[in-house]
């Protein structure tokens, strides 16, 4: 457990919080490795946890009826993915699969949830840390639309 | 001195308006809507020393004159080389010269990477779409001067897989270890290996020390705004970042006014230029 509790403290995502949380937070974490090829969740599935990516590349993908898999985007070492546990109805919106072997740390969405209901002030800090990293892929997803290198007509 | 005279390269042609007729020696697409030519003069000699960086005014023969860096080795001057998108009138009148035909090239015109700059510290080379191509050069004179510099990072994002440009060069830098090459697509379908994102997402896990780093950046302005902002998250300075605007032009050497950005002229003080001395006209509308 000590081992798993210093894992999730050196992530730059729970940087600086107060140990207590740290407590919290370890206490709904498991270590996982995934073989690449392998699902790590799939579109239209209960989703009930968050990754942080320890090592390795995950691939975010939608399926579509003529072109088949397209990659949305890959995930990276040292990077957080999901967030569909957060909100009702908790279905995954798209598809996660091992690009290469994948060690994550994965936490339990629904033991997280009841703690930030039970303590708002770590909800609430929680909350400001995920929504950093949606600010950023919302912006990133932005630029991904305007289609940087087209030509203006 | 000017505070943008540091980068700035005098002009080095004897009369810098009238073009120097030039013969394609060889042509090739690097990708679907791009294409390299390699030229020579056709009265023999060598090409103009030039710095990494510089363009040329390239004129193709009643169609028109247009700028387009220069991506071959600067350390070559046996052979002039051209690498361009088919995106309009010229561009496309370009891709479609054959072997033994002519144009006129005038130039080397001018600012250049300060790649000098960067000795003893960490570069990182940030490029999107056909910018890899004013990068080179800059490319080809760090590598030759290998043991001056840090770490050496290039970070490329095109639009799919079909659009990498120069993929060869690419994976054979990829394969030297003293270089990380981190290539990303915006789009791809499942059998393509590499990363899917922009290019700034590759910004917060390449590997170089922000406080001893230059940055170097060329692509669409926008990809190099945003660029921009996450090196300086990561804690580059502005100072010690440098990107390659584009403006129509005309004359090249600061005539016409054609290129005007505010108070600078881009072909003549830039088209390289230290980001912190831009910034603020970047974001003009009115620009
Ligand atoms: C200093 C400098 C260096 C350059 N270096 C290179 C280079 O190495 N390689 C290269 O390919 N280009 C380069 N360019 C851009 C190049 O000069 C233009 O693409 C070219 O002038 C277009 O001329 P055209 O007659 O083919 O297109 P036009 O007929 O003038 O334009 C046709 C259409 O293409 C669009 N368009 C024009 N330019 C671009 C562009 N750059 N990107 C996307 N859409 C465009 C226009 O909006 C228009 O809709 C450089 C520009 C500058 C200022
Ligand atoms: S193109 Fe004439 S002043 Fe720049």
């Amino acid at each position: 457990m000590k081992t798993l509790e210093t894992i999730v403290a050196k992530h730059p995502f729970f940087d600086g919080l107060q140990p207590a949380y740290l407590e919290l937070i370890t206490g709904c974490a498991a270590n996982h490795v995934i073989k690449a090829g392998e699902f790590l969740f799939r579109e239209g599935e209960e989703a009930q946890q968050f990754f942080v990516i320890r090592e390795g590349t995950l691939k975010l993908l939608v399926q579509m009826p003529a072109a088949g898999e397209i990659i949305l985007q890959t995930i990276h070492s040292g990077e957080i993915v999901g967030w569909s546990w957060l909100f009702s109805p908790y279905r995954w919106h798209f598809s996660g699969r091992a690009a290469t072997e994948l060690r994550v740390l994965t936490f339990d969405g629904a033991c997280l949830r009841q703690k930030c209901d039970a303590d708002t002030g770590f909800g609430y800090e929680f909350m400001k840390r995920f929504s950093r990293i949606m600010m950023e892929r919302l912006q990133a997803t932005r630029l991904q639309l305007i289609d940087l290198y087209q030509v203006r007509e | 001195m000017s505070t943008l005279d540091f980068v700035t390269v005098p002009v080095n042609v004897s009369d810098p308006m009238i073009p120097r007729v030039y013969r394609v020696l060889r042509t090739r697409w690097n990708t679907g809507d791009t294409f390299s030519l390699e030229l020579v003069p056709q009265e023999g000699g060598d090409i103009p020393a030039f710095e990494p960086g510089q363009f040329n005014m390239v004129y193709i023969y009643g169609v028109g004159e247009i700028p387009i860096s220069i991506s071959g080795d600067p350390a070559r001057r046996d052979l002039l080389i051209h690498t361009t998108r088919a995106v309009g009138t010229v561009t496309h009148s370009m891709s479609k010269l054959n072997v033994d035909d002519t144009l006129g090239v005038r130039g080397p015109f001018g600012s250049a990477w300060p790649v000098e700059l960067g000795r003893g510290k960490d570069i990182v080379i940030v490029a999107g779409g056909i910018g890899l191509a004013p990068l080179r050069p800059a490319m080809y004179r760090i590598l030759a001067n290998r043991e001056q510099y840090g770490r050496v990072v290039l970070l490329y994002g095109a639009r799919t897989p079909a659009d990498v440009l120069y993929r060869k060069e690419l994976e054979q830098w990829r394969s030297q270890f003293d270089l990380d090459v981190f290539v990303t697509v915006d789009r791809a379908t499942g059998n393509w290996r590499g990363s899917v994102g922009l290019v700034t997402q590759l910004i917060g896990r390449a590997p170089f020390d922000p406080l001893n780093s230059m940055a170097i950046v060329c692509g669409p302005e926008l990809m190099m705004r945003f660029t921009t902002m996450e090196l300086m998250k990561r804690g580059i300075s502005g100072n010690n970042i440098y990107i390659s605007l584009e403006r129509n032009m005309k004359c090249g050497i600061g005539l016409c006014g054609h290129c005007q950005l505010g108070s600078v002229f881009v072909c003549k003080d830039g088209p390289v230029f230290q980001h912190s001395q831009v910034e603020h006209l970047l974001t003009r509308w009115e620009l």
